[in-house]
C-alpha cells in the first residue's frame, strides 16, 4: 500500500488497486469488490472551506459555534451515518490540501462508487482558486463516472447581504459553467446552493442532495401527496430525525420558514425525550413518539414517528385536527406503505429497483376525510 | 438605562441598568438618589468577581445601601457574585463564601442574600428563579395547591412557569428525577422554540410530547403562568390529563385573584 506524503499529510487508506492491497482494513476490500456498495457522498473543496463543519453540524448535531474548534482534517474521514440515520450513505470528508491529480490515488475507486460530489466554496474568501480546483475535480470525476451528481455549496453566506448572495451565486455559476463549456463538457450539470451552518440553509441544501439519491423518492412523494389530500393537511415532510434532512415532501412548494419550524419541533421532541424518556433506549427516537404543538394562529404542528429513523411532520389547521381519528388512520396506512417501500428495497437489493406495487395499493385504503 | 418587564400580571419589574462608570455613578447618586431609591422592593446588585477594585465596589454598594435604608428600608437585597466561570472550579466555593461573609457583614443592619452566578452555566438561572420565587406573594399556598394537584392527577412532576420569562417558579416532584438541571434545560427548550415561532409571527399555545414511556403536557394555566405536567402512566389518555388541567386552572386562577386583591392597587415593584 502506498501512502502519499505531501503537505505533511498521510493518506493511508487509499489502495491503488484492490489486489495490491496489503490489508489493514478488510471491510474496505469487501466494499470495493462487493456489489452492495453503499452510495457515497463526497465532500470536497479547498482547505478551510468548511467541509468538516458541515458534516459535523448536519450529521452529528454539533452546534455551529463549536465547529470553530475543529482541527484541519488530515486524513480522508469516512463517516458511515447509516447507524443512526435513515440516510444510508458514507460521507467522505476529504482534506482540502489533498491533490487529486497525483496518480497515487485510485480515482476509479473513489469516484466510481460516488452518488453525489459536493464541492464547498467559501463565499467569504477569494474564490478564484476554488473555481480552478472545482473545474479540475469535476472534470476528473465526470470522466471516471458520468453518473455523479455535482452539487456546489456556496458556503458561509451568513455574513453576506441578500443582494450579495445572489450576485455571488450568479458569478460563481457563470464562471464555472463557462469553464466547463470551454473544456467541451457540455453535458455536465452543476447545481448551486447558498448555504451556511448558522441557519437552516445547510439542512435544506443537504435535503435536496440526498433526495436526488433516493430512488424511491417519487413513490414517497406520491404517498405524501395522497396523505395530504385525504387528511386536509397543509404540508407534510418525511424527516430523518437525526440529521433533520427531509427525504420527501408532498407536491406543494416548500416554504423555508415552515421547514425551519418543523426542524425546531423535532428538536423540542428530541430534547424533551432525552430528559424524560427511558434511559436505556437511545435518545434519538423512541417507539410511538408523538408531538403536538398548537400555535396561536390556528395552526397545529403534528409529529408522528414512522420508522426508527423517520418521522412525519405535518402542518395543519385547527379545524382539520378535529378529525384526528381519520388523520391517525391515514398515518397508519402511510406508515405501512412506507415500510413496504423500503422492505422491497432490501429484498431486491437493487438501488434502482422496481417501484413496489404493494406501496401504491395501500393508498386505496386511505380514507377520504371529506366524506366522513 | 431603564426597561420595564411585566411579571405575574401585577409585578412590574423596573430594571434600572446603572452604568458602572465612575462619573456616571457619582452623578446618579448626587442628583437622582431619592428618585431612584424610593419605593424599591428589590435591589439586585451585581459584583464582578474578577474586579481589581474591591474597595471601590464595596464603597458604591454601601452608598446604595445607605440610600435604600433611607428611602426603602424594607427592600429585599440580592447580591450576585458574577462571572464565576473565570474562577478556577476548585476555588469557586471558597471565593464565594469569602465574598458572601464580607457582604453580609457590610450590609448590616440590612439583610442580603448572595448568589454565585455565571452566564455560562445554570447558576444564573437558579439565582433568578430564587429571586422570582421570593417575589411571588403567596408562594407557599401555591406550592401546597400544586402538590395536591399533582397527587390528584397522578403526575410524576408538575412545574409552574412564569409566562413572560418561563422561569420555573414552583414545582412538585412526586417521582425522583436524576437530572437536577432539567428546569433550566426545559426553560431553554421552550424559549428557543418561542423564538422560532416569533420568526413566523406566531407564538405557541400548548405542547404535548409523548412516547411509550412518558407524556409531557405544557399548557397555559392562569393568566400569568404556564403549567407542565409529566405523566409516566401512558395508558392514561391525553384528553383525561387535559381535562384535569382545565379544571385545575379555575382553582389556581382564583388563588391568583385573591392574592391580587391583597396587594395595593397600582403598587409597583421597583427592582
Amino acid at each position: 500500500m502506498e501512502s502519499h506524503e505531501g503537505f505533511g499529510v498521510s493518506v493511508g487508506s487509499m489502495p491503488k488497486a484492490a489486489f495490491s492491497y496489503h490489508g489493514e482494513d478488510d471491510d474496505q476490500i469487501a466494499t470495493v469488490l462487493s456489489s452492495d456498495v453503499k452510495p457515497r457522498i463526497l465532500l470536497m473543496g479547498l482547505r478551510r472551506s468548511g467541509k468538516s463543519s458541515i458534516q459535523k453540524v448536519v450529521f452529528h448535531k454539533m452546534s455551529p459555534n463549536e465547529t470553530l474548534f475543529l482541527e484541519s482534517t488530515a486524513k480522508i474521514f469516512k463517516d458511515d451515518v447509516s447507524n443512526n440515520s435513515f440516510i444510508n450513505f458514507q460521507i467522505w470528508d476529504i482534506p482540502g490540501q489533498v491533490d487529486f491529480l497525483d496518480t497515487n490515488f485510485d480515482l476509479d475507486m473513489i469516484f466510481g462508487g460516488t452518488g453525489a460530489l459536493i464541492f464547498v466554496v467559501d463565499a467569504q474568501d477569494e474564490y478564484i482558486d476554488a473555481l480552478t480546483c472545482l473545474h479540475q475535480t469535476v472534470s476528473k470525476a465526470y470522466r471516471v463516472n458520468p453518473q455523479i451528481r455535482f452539487e456546489i455549496f456556496i458556503h458561509k453566506v451568513d455574513g453576506l447581504s441578500d443582494d450579495h448572495k445572489i450576485e455571488t451565486q450568479r458569478d460563481i455559476s457563470q464562471r464555472a459553467n463557462e469553464e466547463l463549456h470551454e473544456a467541451g463538457l457540455t453535458d455536465l450539470h452543476l447545481s448551486f446552493y447558498l448555504t451556511s451552518i448558522y441557519d437552516h440553509s445547510i439542512f435544506e441544501a443537504f435535503s435536496k442532495v440526498v433526495q436526488k439519491l433516493i430512488p424511491q423518492l417519487s413513490t414517497l412523494e406520491n404517498l405524501l401527496s395522497s396523505y395530504v389530500q385525504n387528511s386536509m393537511v397543509e404540508k407534510a415532510f418525511l424527516f430523518d430525525v437525526v440529521s433533520k434532512i427531509y427525504i420527501a415532501t408532498d407536491g406543494s412548494a416548500v416554504d423555508m420558514q415552515s421547514y425551519e419550524l418543523c426542524c425546531e419541533m423535532i428538536d423540542v421532541m428530541i430534547d424533551m425525550t432525552c430528559i424524560y424518556g427511558d434511559d436505556e433506549s437511545e435518545c434519538a427516537c423512541e417507539q410511538d413518539s408523538t408531538c403536538i404543538i398548537r400555535l396561536n394562529n390556528s395552526s397545529i404542528l403534528y409529529l408522528r414517528e414512522i420508522t426508527r429513523f423517520l418521522v412525519l411532520v405535518c402542518i395543519l389547521r385547527d379545524e382539520a385536527f378535529t378529525k384526528r381519528g381519520i388523520i391517525d388512520y391515514n398515518i397508519l396506512c402511510l406508515q405501512k406503505a412506507i415500510h413496504s417501500v423500503f422492505d422491497v428495497r432490501t429484498k431486491l437489493n437493487k438501488p434502482n429497483g422496481v417501484l413496489p406495487v404493494e406501496g401504491m395499493n395501500s393508498i386505496g385504503h386511505l380514507a377520504n376525510s371529506t366524506n366522513a | 438605562m431603564k426597561k420595564k418587564v411585566l411579571l405575574m400580571g401585577n409585578l412590574v419589574l423596573n430594571l434600572w441598568d446603572c452604568g458602572g462608570q465612575e462619573a456616571f455613578m457619582e452623578n446618579y447618586f448626587a442628583s437622582q438618589r431619592d428618585n431612584i431609591f424610593r419605593n424599591v422592593e428589590v435591589l439586585i446588585y451585581v459584583f464582578d468577581v474578577e474586579s481589581r477594585e474591591l474597595e471601590k465596589d464595596m464603597h458604591y454598594y454601601q452608598t446604595c445601601l445607605e440610600a435604600i435604608l433611607q428611602n426603602s428600608p424594607s427592600a429585599k437585597i440580592f447580591c450576585l457574585i458574577h462571572k464565576m466561570d473565570l474562577v478556577q472550579e476548585d476555588q469557586r466555593d471558597i471565593v464565594f463564601r469569602d465574598r458572601e461573609d464580607d457582604l453580609v457583614r457590610l450590609s448590616k443592619p440590612l439583610q442580603c442574600a448572595c448568589f454565585k452566578t455565571s452566564i455560562w452555566d445554570e447558576t444564573l438561572y437558579k439565582a433568578w428563579s430564587s429571586i422570582m420565587y421570593q417575589l411571588i406573594p403567596n408562594v407557599q399556598e401555591l406550592e401546597t395547591n400544586l402538590a395536591r394537584f399533582a397527587e390528584i392527577i397522578n403526575a410524576d412532576e408538575v412545574l409552574l412557569f412564569e409566562k413572560a420569562t418561563f422561569l420555573v417558579i414552583s414545582h412538585n416532584e412526586r417521582r425522583k428525577h436524576k437530572d437536577i438541571h432539567r428546569f433550566e434545560k426545559i426553560s431553554n427548550i421552550i424559549k428557543q422554540f418561542k423564538l422560532s415561532c416569533s420568526k413566523v409571527a406566531a407564538s405557541f399555545q400548548s405542547m404535548e410530547v409523548r412516547n411509550n414511556c412518558f407524556a409531557a403536557f405544557i399548557e397555559v394555566f392562569t393568566s400569568n403562568t404556564y403549567v407542565m405536567v409529566i405523566m409516566s402512566d401512558t395508558s392514561i389518555p391525553s384528553e383525561l390529563t387535559l381535562i384535569n388541567i382545565r379544571n385545575a386552572r379555575k382553582h389556581f386562577e382564583k388563588l391568583e385573584k385573591l392574592d391580587k386583591n391583597r396587594l395595593n392597587a397600582g403598587r409597583q415593584w421597583r427592582v
